[in-house]
């Protein structure tokens, strides 16, 4: 449970928003790391099966660059599908756990049993359900990983509103849809983006190992099999950086969103300069 | 039920409140307040003061007892919009800006966008936040705070205001500043208070009348009228009488503190 529930807020809206020279100290590591990785393979001829240099993982990727990118894409898809899906049910079900407490007491229990289940273990089993080529037994297995993360986040959220808040709306005579409309699933925001984040990540994790069980050929994970079974280990850590890459993106995208959403969040205010 | 209970603004007969926790937080509380009284509820931390205003304002339910305000029960007076309520801390909501948490009311009650807009400008006038519209709640100081939550709490006019030690959080001066405010907010308004505090002189600086409370059950221990002149302003607390009234209602709050320790002691319960 703790390991999926973060304390809102997090400083990374603050860190991606920041100016471009904020950026540049880590830049520089970067640069340096990759610098050091290729004078280090280098001196030492490290094996490629073990580790390719950097320059070696580049060209590769440039020499394979429309079918690693249409792979890439794919991928990304798959993940994507299995994001909206799960987080979208996981938002549901919180919503419904929030209104309904006592089906929110008798199912908390499952839950968060649930939750301790590795779920990429049932990536055969899903393959076997919707087919090995279907998109969605990747889906499936993205879907199951964004649900916890983003139900017990978003269920946080909903419930943990001061209880002067509550009695506020009261005392206007609201009803409990009011309440939810305008304290519930306001304060949720913060705490729903935790594990949308979380669920991101995730869902690209979900997609790339269910595919390693089996799927199209013009699938990333699938292709970075293949690349190793092939001993083409350039291609594979290019594979892998561009996995690397469009996880990060994707996380990108939800942290932009959360700029948007919740900018009016006192852990924004270093936006408005103070 | 007496004849007379309709013209009240709050009405409160034989109200208890034990919760289910088991503790017993009031006991027997009577207590009428008439339309356009300034009414200060004083007494030690956790003798009922905030019980009696959400018992008031229909956000608890009393043990026993019943609460008429505007002589209608205190549900439909809820449902009716009777009163606007004030907290200790401001329960401003951060994803609205200033104008926005003042007119949630104002949308509760399904006003009109250009009435709501209009409202909203003549309330922070009141209150001087103008300029302060787009602010978010946290860009603002306590005081500054506590006063948008006053200009939520008056602006759809309700006739009885409920103030849970509103200044309480705040500096001496702020806090002064805004009792003085407060009084000419609530003489132009003409509507009822009920005000929780624990500062003796800003209970006998605002009210009409000042409700002693003692702890241990919550019990009403003394009603002190406050004879002050009005309008009051910064010579009234330089006024002698200011000080006599301070001084009375300090000793009966002391009274009503040395007289429960024996009774305790005497039938061996434990409260
Ligand atoms: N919701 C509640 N559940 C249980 N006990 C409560 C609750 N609210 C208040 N109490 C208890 O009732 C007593 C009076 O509380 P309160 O009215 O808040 O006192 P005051 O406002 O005078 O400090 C205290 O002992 C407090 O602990
Ligand atoms: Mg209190």
């Amino acid at each position: 449970m703790s390991t999926i529930v973060e304390p809102v807020p997090s400083g990374l809206t603050r860190e991606l928003g920041g100016r471009l020279r904020d950026w540049v100290p880590a830049l520089v590591v970067f640069v340096l790391a990759i610098a050091l990785w290729q004078g280090l393979t280098t001196a030492f001829h490290v094996q490629t099966f073990l580790l390719p240099k950097p320059s070696d993982i580049a060209r590769s990727f440039w020499e394979n660059k429309s079918a690693l990118w249409s792979a890439g894409v794919y991928t990304l898809k798959e993940a994507a599908g299995g994001f909206v899906l799960g987080s979208g049910l996981g938002i549901l079900a919180a919503l419904l756990l929030a209104r309904f407490r006592v089906v929110g007491a008798a199912l908390m229990p499952f839950a968060i049993a649930a939750n301790a289940i590795p779920i990429i273990a049932f990536a055969p089993i899903t393959n076997n359900w919707f087919g090995l080529l279907n998109p969605f037994s990747k889906m499936a297995i993205a879907a199951v990983l964004c649900f916890f993360p983003t139900m017990v986040n978003t269920l946080r959220g909903l419930t943990s509103v001061h209880p002067s808040s509550i009695e506020l709306m009261r005392s206007y005579a609201a009803g409990e849809t009011a309440v939810f409309r305008h304290v519930r699933i306001p304060n949720s925001l913060p705490f729903m983006f935790t594990g949308l984040k979380i669920s991101a990540v995730l869902s690209m994790i979900g997609a790339i190992v269910g595919e390693y069980f089996g799927g199209p050929t013009n699938a990333l994970g699938v292709s970075i099999l293949n690349d190793t079974q092939l001993f083409d280990f350039p291609r594979a850590w290019a594979g892998i950086v561009l996995a690397s890459a469009f996880g990060l993106a994707f996380y990108g995208l939800v942290v932009l969103a959360e700029h948007f959403t919740t900018s009016w969040h006192p852990s924004a205010r270093s936006f408005s300069g103070e | 039920m007496s004849v007379d209970a309709g013209s009240k603004a709050v009405s409160i007969r034989g109200v208890s409140k034990t919760f289910r926790t088991g503790t017993t937080a009031l006991v027997d509380i009577d207590l009428e307040v008439e339309p356009g009284e300034f009414v200060s509820l004083i007494g030690p931390s956790g003798c009922g003061k905030s019980t009696v205003l959400r018992i008031v304002g229909d956000l608890v339910q009393p043990s026993a007892g019943s609460v008429l305000v505007n002589g209608k029960p205190a549900h439909r007076a809820r449902l009716d919009h009777d009163y606007g309520i004030v907290f200790q801390d401001a329960v401003l909501y951060d994803w609205r800006t200033v104008a926005k948490n003042v007119s949630l009311p104002l949308e509760m009650l399904g006003w009109s966008r250009a009435r709501r807009k209009a409202r909203v400008e003549e309330m922070l006038e009141l209150v001087e936040l103008r300029g302060f519209e787009s602010s978010r709640p946290w860009q603002l100081s306590g005081g500054m705070q506590q006063r948008v939550s006053i200009a939520r709490a008056l602006s759809f006019d309700p006739s009885l205001l409920l103030m849970d030690e509103p200044f309480g959080a705040l500096d001496e001066m702020t806090r002064e500043r805004l009792n003085l405010e407060l009084l000419q907010i609530w003489e132009k308004a003409g509507s009822t208070v009920i005000f929780v505090t624990h500062s003796i002189p800003e209970a006998v600086f605002l009210s009409t009348r000042v409700v002693v409370m003692s702890s241990r059950p919550g019990r009403i221990a003394d009603v002190i009228p406050v004879d002050l002149p009005r309008p009051r302003g910064v010579a009234t607390r330089e006024d002698t009488r200011f000080f006599e009234l301070v001084t009375a209602v300090r000793e009966a709050l002391a009274a009503g503190r040395v007289e429960a320790p024996p009774r305790s002691l005497a039938t061996g319960e434990v409260y």
